[in-house]
């Protein structure tokens, strides 16, 4: 007689944040498949999936406080730990779906997109990017980036009827696939060098045993580099960026730059925190590549462009070049800094784009800067947000983008890394220039008389609510950062 | 003399890195999605083949539970590249890397 099989014991609580984004999603496609195209299925839906994530917030806002009270939660045979870190970046995604899900709502009734599948694609793919935040082995960090990766490349080519819209899926699966093929190979060689994948597994073995042979697991370590690089569209691993943000439905675009961005570097900042911090000599000369590039080609490239989408594109670029050089100085002031960021780039991101959706004609192709010339003159509150958000990025004071960029830079002072602190005091300033040239296009009256983007319809109210939420956030963090900054310095303490 | 020689894992790892090589090369120089598509399988694959070769010198059973992961993930990737590759046929004839170039600036 064989024993029983013993399953390891699951703390629900832990994992209800995804529990409940899956469980939306499933409820979605079965809402679907039984009313078909009643006119109902589509706002039950949307109803299900503010709810599923309302819920989900809910719950990390109850393990916010069981754990500063009482200690991180690790569960499932040490595959999930539920620290503070996790937490608060699993907010940041959980604030950047609801509204992403705001955003879509009119915008796929204007596009005839209608379809409930839209709304599950995103709850799975927030749930792939919540189990991310809380990953603590590399292969549920793997299966994590796959779960959020695969119904984005749904989304991104979810307009059928544009060919950008496909172009853009095709171009983000194959690079995509291509990045976690080469993550994954890195998971099998750290396995091989340390015999296991379990990230506290891993620190332990390397703090006990000198590795005769480093290769495999150096080689390692630079392939999860690389294929987390590719998710958080560092320099150079970028060239999908620009392409994919452009061509994917703009609400899709926020979506995937705020959330997908704070869910890499999640891992980013969890797998090198916990388990490589002793070979922290030998990857963050790497990470000082990758931000400086990031920094140089995200600002440069964008002053050449004209297309608005692409500029964000670009600048989310340079962005994550801000976020490197938090992570690269390897402290917890460094981790802070570069949560900070992630939180407040969450609503400057979707912010921009929330407009570029409001402002769009039918078609969501024209996004040329000439498309926007005199918008802000046109619809004054519609254009002056676009211009606030995007000064908000360039780091104007009073604005978050300031003091995420002055908390990234007192980081990097901190450890000494003048030089990335110099290159991206630099960045920033020809970075202001494409910013400050979206503010004077929308400031100076087209030659001709017709507008072509602003139909002047009315704004519908859910997209109001994402535009002034966007806009009170990042002007409350700029305005009274402490508690944010307090947050982050929570958020590192027991990483 | 044929008797000395061994097959140890060694030989399957790299067997394994000279497969996700060619993957790899393969999916930078063909232009045709299907192959590329083929040549990111293959990567999959030879991730397969290291996990087990590493578990099998390891004398560890996780590294060969680790490719029903991989598998799984490879399936569903499968799906939907598929799927998106044949929405792309639909709207035109043929569908190669050179073909997709809507958007560049």
């Amino acid at each position: 007689m064989r024993p029983p099989i013993s399953t390891p014991s699951v703390d629900w609580l832990a994992i209800s944040p995804e529990l409940a984004l899956a469980a939306a999603g499933v409820v979605i496609v079965m809402l679907r498949a039984l009313l078909r195209r009643r006119p109902l299925a589509t706002p039950l839906c949307a109803v299900v999936a503010i709810s599923g994530t309302v819920a989900a917030g809910a719950v990390e806002y109850r393990l916010w406080h069981v754990i500063r009270h009482h200690h991180a939660i690790t569960t499932v045979a040490g595959m999930v730990r539920v620290d503070l870190f996790g937490v608060f970046l699993g907010v940041v995604v959980l604030a950047a779906t609801i509204l992403a899900i705001l955003l879509s709502v009119a915008y796929l009734h204007r596009e005839q997109l209608e379809a409930p599948e839209y709304l599950a694609l995103v709850l799975l793919s927030a749930a792939g990017m919540l189990a991310m935040t809380t990953a603590n082995d590399l292969i549920v960090v793997f299966l994590a980036l796959e779960v959020l990766s695969i119904p984005l490349y749904v989304l991104a080519a979810f307009d059928r009827r544009r060919l950008s819209s496909q172009e853009a899926g095709i171009k983000y699966f194959v690079l995509g696939s291509f990045s976690s093929a080469i993550f994954l190979y890195g998971v099998a060689l750290c396995y091989g060098a340390t015999g296991t994948t379990s990230l506290t597994g891993i620190a332990d073995f390397l703090s006990r045993n000198t590795l005769l042979d480093q290769g495999t697991l150096l080689a390692g370590i630079a392939m999860l580099l690389v294929g987390l690089g590719f998710k958080v569209a560092a320099v150079p691993f970028h060239m999908w960026t620009p392409d994919v943000y452009q061509g994917a439905p703009t609400p899709v675009t926020s979506f995937m730059s705020a959330a997908t961005k704070a869910a890499g570097f999640a891992a980013l900042l969890r797998v090198f925190g916990v388990a490589f911090p002793l070979y922290r000599s030998d990857w963050r000369p790497a990470v000082w590549a990758l931000a400086v590039l990031s920094l140089v080609v995200g600002s440069v490239a964008a002053v050449i462009q004209t297309d608005v989408k692409r500029i964000l594109a670009y600048s989310s670029i340079a962005h994550a070049g801000y976020v490197l050089i938090g992570f690269q100085a390897g402290t917890s002031r460094g981790r802070e800094a570069a949560l900070l960021y992630l939180f407040v780039y969450a609503f400057m991101t979707i912010g921009a784009f929330a407009v570029i959706t409001v402002a769009a004609r039918r078609g969501d192709d024209h996004h040329s800067l000439d498309d926007y010339r005199g918008l802000a003159l046109e619809r004054p509150v519609v254009g002056g947000l676009l211009i606030f958000f995007v000064l908000a990025q360039a780091g104007v004071p009073l604005t978050g983008g300031f003091i995420a960029k002055l908390e990234v830079f007192s980081a990097a002072a901190q450890a000494n890394q003048y030089g990335l602190l110099i290159i991206g005091v630099l960045a920033s300033v020809v970075a202001a220039f494409f910013y400050l040239r979206i503010a004077y296009t929308l400031l100076t009256p087209g030659a001709e008389a017709p507008k072509p983007v602003a139909a002047l319809r009315r704004v519908d109210v859910w997209s109001a609510v994402v535009l002034l939420a966007c806009a009170a956030l990042v002007l409350v963090v700029g305005v009274v950062p402490g508690a944010f900054v307090h947050w982050a310095k929570d958020a590192t303490f027991l990483l | 003399m044929i008797a000395a020689f061994h097959v140890t894992p060694t030989f399957y790892l790299v067997l394994a890195a000279a497969l996700f090589s060619i993957g790899a090369i393969g999916l930078l120089v063909r232009r045709n999605v299907l192959v590329m598509f083929m040549c990111i399988e293959l990567m999959l694959n030879a991730v397969n083949l290291t996990f087990v070769a590493f578990a099998k010198a390891l004398n560890d059973i996780g590294g060969q539970v680790l490719v029903f992961f991989t598998l799984v993930v490879a399936a569903a990737e499968v799906a939907v590249g598929l799927a998106i590759i044949v929405a792309i046929f639909r709207r035109r004839r043929e569908a190669t890397a050179d073909d997709l170039r809507v958007l560049e600036g």
